[in-house]
């Protein structure tokens, strides 16, 4: 098997054409060879990527832009494995990595959180046996406290300042155990979460109250890979699904009322400053009945054909990729 | 095509081989070539180890279908497998124009995606430094583009079904298309500063006349005349004949006798031009005049910038029968490619399969290419859009299926070998209505789940068909390799989505065993948390509530422990070989300062005790039955204490 890790250049983001479309194809710049898939990966800073590799292995590469080269920059090998680091062949798939500069998470099938330091050689933490299910996926509640998700259906905070190797808190959905595959957190507002499941449901949770989802929204018709929230404008939510479909959950509420100037922002700058306006939204996501408040979902793909694996969100900028192996970029997203 | 497996010597030693789904197996036997009669017992298929002084014996892997390997025709694949669940979606009761409008856009696409990968194909062969690589790219390309020379025939006679008139203008465009030899002079020519002393300027002016490129010859005719004042009269009367060749239209305006009219006429006029000798004194004129006259020799004489016969073929069609009517054209090509060919060289796999095209033999033309190609992607998909186009009569094949599903078949068979590609045969068995289903059952088994992602996929395809065999078979697989590496939670995730109730009770009988061996359970989180799962199997909905019991204890809720611990056994939901141990269990709340157990609860406690121990005299003796023994004793003892207290606790009268 050849995999590689590529990076991609789409053109200048500030040369739209005439009528605002991209100039050309993305151009590949660089690519490396890669041991096993690709199961996850983060920009860990503008020119460190870490990867995690099915074969349990986490990688640092490093991207030289002068010569657009990829290099590995720190390997840690059998960060995931099953029973005995030693003995064990095939070691387990790291399923899941978050990065907070130098900080590194990573989860896997074996049910290991492991905390690395970007420069470390050795794990800075581990949990062994976090969960007698697989991890999932991870991400960032705060700067000490991580979310992971599992596949009996358990969304779980675990405090690394704490020494005990036991989650602070555990939520689960009503009902069926069905795996949650992805979850993603509010950018501004830390206890709404978002998690996606293996039956396509799209659940928002509210971290400070109960041990229950808030809302449950039947999206997908099967797993839902990836939900991420938009960074800078997160009245919008991002999800893609095994079904080939992605959808765009809009909660911004129309455009008629909102104040001018934020209608003067555009499109292309929606940097919403963390005050009033968001006062008068912070109760979209929360809110039970999303046709009342109107919620606009919209699948963003015509033809599907092939399970939509992984989708990322910058400014106007969407990126997805398929099981029919090609990417497709978006650079008008709210036009 | 036939394959040599390199390294497989059969004069050396003897082979042996076994089919596989997409692979062959080839392997040494021990025998060698001198004698000895192959038995079962003596073939040792191991690799690297030897047997005293014979060398190892190797096993090889020949694997059908190398082109799925080749990295550059993947887009390929991938492209062709969206067009072609395109085509299998599309609207069926459009009917008429529109149905086959539609059609040729879908045969398009499929060109458009072959020139991509031609084009991809050209530029790796271009910056690859490895020689091998390089001719394997060429190879590759030159195969792509014969095969879009013949799906484009294709697609102009059967798909479109062009008509006489149009019929010659597509096939003007198809030679244009595909004759690239002679555009490196073109440009040679057209870029130099004086055209027309360029040495090759008069070959070029032949090439576009006999592409029946009028306004470009005319073009650069116009430069010689510039430059020649001598014939500018020879050269206005060329051009005003090469300007009034009447052309098939496209549209309506004008039919087909019409056409043939006023073609004669100018047939006429140019053959007075050329009799009074208008063009003798310069021969390349002449040659020109002669070849719009239709004059096969003269025709001939351009055979190098021709290149091949079916040019040929349509360059006598434009200037003797531009009215060709499509079944006519049979004769003329079998005449072009003898012509041409001249007995010199014999006719090369493409000629024959072009040839079976202008003899509309449609089944002639898979045939050939299903031979000539070592791959199936091209008849597959082909053959696809002309059973599309209603043009294949189902005659079925004497094992079945018809020939349009046979060829998906064995090309989605093909794709399954791919560690990768396989996801896009499934679409293909999907709609082979006859045979796909088994195929498809026959093959998911069969993809290799390293990862639980794969596995994930697997199980959604087998879920959206109804395979529910297929599913629990993974799902036992998936759960089996969970409980060896002790992921428990994992294990019952699997077990959960197969409703695998058996395998459910097995994971439950493990936390079981993990908690007499320890004293304690492992992976709280998983039992405290299974919610409606619980119920799939009983042991594990017993395992939920004995955990339970543990917690209400813990958190000194007695009497609701008790309660709940004497329902376990009374209801049954205690495995048998669990009761001494729940029945232990029992003694520190016996032992309560405070009366936990009511009477009725102690006399049924009793009768558990009783059953247990009348069964358990049935058994044989086991090794620690001391201490059995006294289990049982302090069990008795401690019940007749409740008893005792409790009759004397619900005697009493409160307050009084």
């Amino acid at each position: 098997q050849d995999n590689r890790l590529s990076i991609w250049s789409v053109g200048d983001l500030g040369n739209a054409g005439v009528n605002g479309e991209y100039q050309g194809e993305p151009q590949l710049l660089c690519d490396i060879r890669h041991n096993g898939d690709v199961m996850d990966m983060q920009f860990l800073d503008q020119e460190r990527i870490v990867v995690a590799s099915s074969t349990g292995t986490v990688t640092v590469f490093r991207h030289h832009q002068n010569n657009q080269t990829l290099s590995a920059n720190h390997r840690w090998e059998k960060a995931h494995y099953h029973v005995d680091q030693d003995t064990s062949c095939g070691g387990a798939a790291c399923t899941g990595v978050i990065c907070n500069n130098p900080e590194i998470v990573t989860v896997g099938e074996d049910g290991r959180i492991n905390l690395f330091r970007a420069d470390q050689k050795d794990a800075v933490r581990t949990i062994d046996n976090a969960d007698s299910s697989t991890l999932h996926a991870v991400t960032f509640l705060r700067t000490t406290e991580i979310l992971t998700v599992n596949s009996i259906g358990q969304l779980k905070i675990w405090d690394l300042r704490q020494q005990r190797n036991e989650p602070s808190q555990i939520f689960s959905l009503t009902g069926d155990r069905v795996p949650l595959h992805c979850v993603d957190r509010h950018p501004n507002q830390q206890h709404i979460v978002a998690t996606g499941g293996q039956d396509g449901m799209l659940s928002i949770w509210d971290i400070r109250q109960g041990t229950i989802p808030v809302s449950l929204l039947n999206a997908h018709e099967a797993e839902m890979w990836e939900v991420h929230f938009h960074p800078s404008n997160p009245d919008h939510l991002f999800t893609c699904s095994e079904d080939g479909s992605l959808w765009h959950w809009d909660t911004s509420t129309d455009v008629s009322e909102k104040p001018s100037f934020l209608h003067q922002g555009g499109r292309s700058t929606a940097y919403f400053s963390h005050n009033t306006i968001n006062q008068s939204v912070v109760s979209a996501w929360l809110s039970n009945d999303p046709t009342k408040d109107r919620m606009e979902i919209t699948n963003l793909i015509p033809n599907q054909t092939l399970s939509v694996n992984s989708l990322d969100i910058l400014g106007p900028c969407l990126v997805y990729g398929t099981d029919a192996e090609a990417i497709y970029v978006n650079r008008q997203l709210f036009a | 095509p036939s394959q040599v497996v390199p390294g497989a010597d059969p004069s050396a030693r003897q082979l042996c081989f076994a089919w596989g789904p997409a692979e062959v197996l080839v392997c040494e036997t021990l025998f060698g070539r001198r004698g000895g009669s192959p038995s079962r017992a003596g073939v040792r298929c191991v690799v690297g180890s030897g047997d005293g002084g014979q060398s190892s014996s190797r096993v090889f892997v020949v694997r059908k279908d190398q082109d799925i390997y080749i990295q550059t025709l993947r887009k390929l694949f991938n492209e062709s497998h969206g067009i072609f669940i395109g085509l299998q979606r599309s609207e069926e009761e459009l009917a008429g124009k529109s149905r086959r409008a539609q059609l040729i856009q879908v045969s398009k696409n499929y060109r458009s995606v072959m020139r991509a990968c031609m084009e991809d194909m050209h530029q790796a062969a271009i910056s690859t430094r490895d020689p091998a690589l390089q001719s394997q790219y060429s190879t590759q390309v030159s195969i792509l583009s014969a095969m879009e020379l013949i799906w484009n025939l294709c697609e102009i006679l059967f798909v479109e079904a062009a008509a006489a008139g149009p019929l010659l203008l597509r096939l003007l465009d198809w030679v244009r298309l595909h004759i690239c030899d002679v555009d490196n002079m073109v440009r040679e020519v057209l870029s130099s500063e004086n055209p027309s002393k360029h040495e090759l300027f008069w070959n070029v002016v032949d090439v576009f006349v006999l592409q029946g490129r009028m306004d470009e010859a005319r073009h650069l005719l116009s430069k010689e005349a510039s430059a020649n004042p001598t014939s500018v009269n020879m050269y206005k009367i060329l051009d005003d004949l090469m300007k009034k060749m009447p052309m098939p239209s496209l549209g309506n305006t004008q039919t087909l006798t019409e056409m043939e009219l006023k073609w004669q006429h100018w047939h006429e006029e140019c053959q007075r031009y050329l009799q009074d000798g208008t063009f003798a004194s310069n021969s390349h004129m002449e040659s020109i005049c002669k070849i719009l006259l239709g004059d096969e020799d003269a025709i001939l004489e351009k055979k190098e910038l021709m290149t091949t016969w079916y040019h040929f073929l349509v360059t006598r069609l434009l200037y003797s029968h531009p009215t060709v009517k499509p079944m006519e054209l049979r004769f003329y090509a079998q005449s072009s490619m003898d012509l041409f060919l001249g007995g010199e060289s014999s006719p090369e796999p493409l000629d024959t399969i072009l040839m079976a095209a202008f003899e509309f033999e449609m089944h002639q033309v898979i045939k050939e290419c299903s031979i000539a190609l070592s791959n199936w992607w091209f008849v597959a998909h082909l053959t696809d859009l002309l059973d599309h186009c209603k043009l294949l009569q189902s005659h079925n094949l004497y094992f079945g299926s018809n020939m349009r599903e046979f060829l998906l078949l064995e090309y989605a068979s093909g794709l399954f070998s791919h560690h990768s590609l396989w996801q896009l045969g499934v679409d293909y068995f999907d709609h082979c209505p006859e045979y796909g289903r088994v195929y498809l059952e026959l093959h998911i088994e069969r993809i290799p789940l390293n990862t639980e992602q794969k596995a994930l996929k697997v199980l959604r395809i087998c879920e959206q068909r109804q395979m529910h065999e297929q599913v629990r078979s993974i799902c036992k697989i998936m759960a089996m390799k969970a409980l060896r590496n002790n992921r428990l939670g994992s294990a019952l995730s699997w077990s959960i989505r197969a409703k695998d109730a058996a395998f459910a009770t097995l994971i439950s009988d493990r936390f079981l065993k993990d908690y007499c061996e320890r004293g304690c359970f492992s992976d709280l989180d998983l039992i405290d948390n299974l919610g409606p799962s619980m119920l799939l199997s009983d042991r594990l909905t017993f395992l939920g509530k004995y955990r339970e019991f543990h917690r209400l204890y813990g958190e000194k809720r007695f009497s609701e422990a008790a309660r709940l611990l004497l329902m376990l056994m009374t209801a049954h939901i205690a495995p048998c070989s669990f009761w001494m141990t729940l029945l232990t269990d029992a003694l520190p709340l016996l032992e309560q300062k405070e009366v936990v157990f009511s009477a009725e609860q102690t006399y049924e406690l009793m009768r558990c005790l009783e059953d247990l121990t009348a069964q358990k005299s049935n058994k044989q003796k086991f090794q620690d039955e001391d201490v059995e023994t006294m289990k049982v004793e302090m069990l008795r003892l401690a019940l007749a204490r409740n008893l005792a207290r409790v009759i004397v606790k619900e005697g009493t009268l409160e307050g009084s």
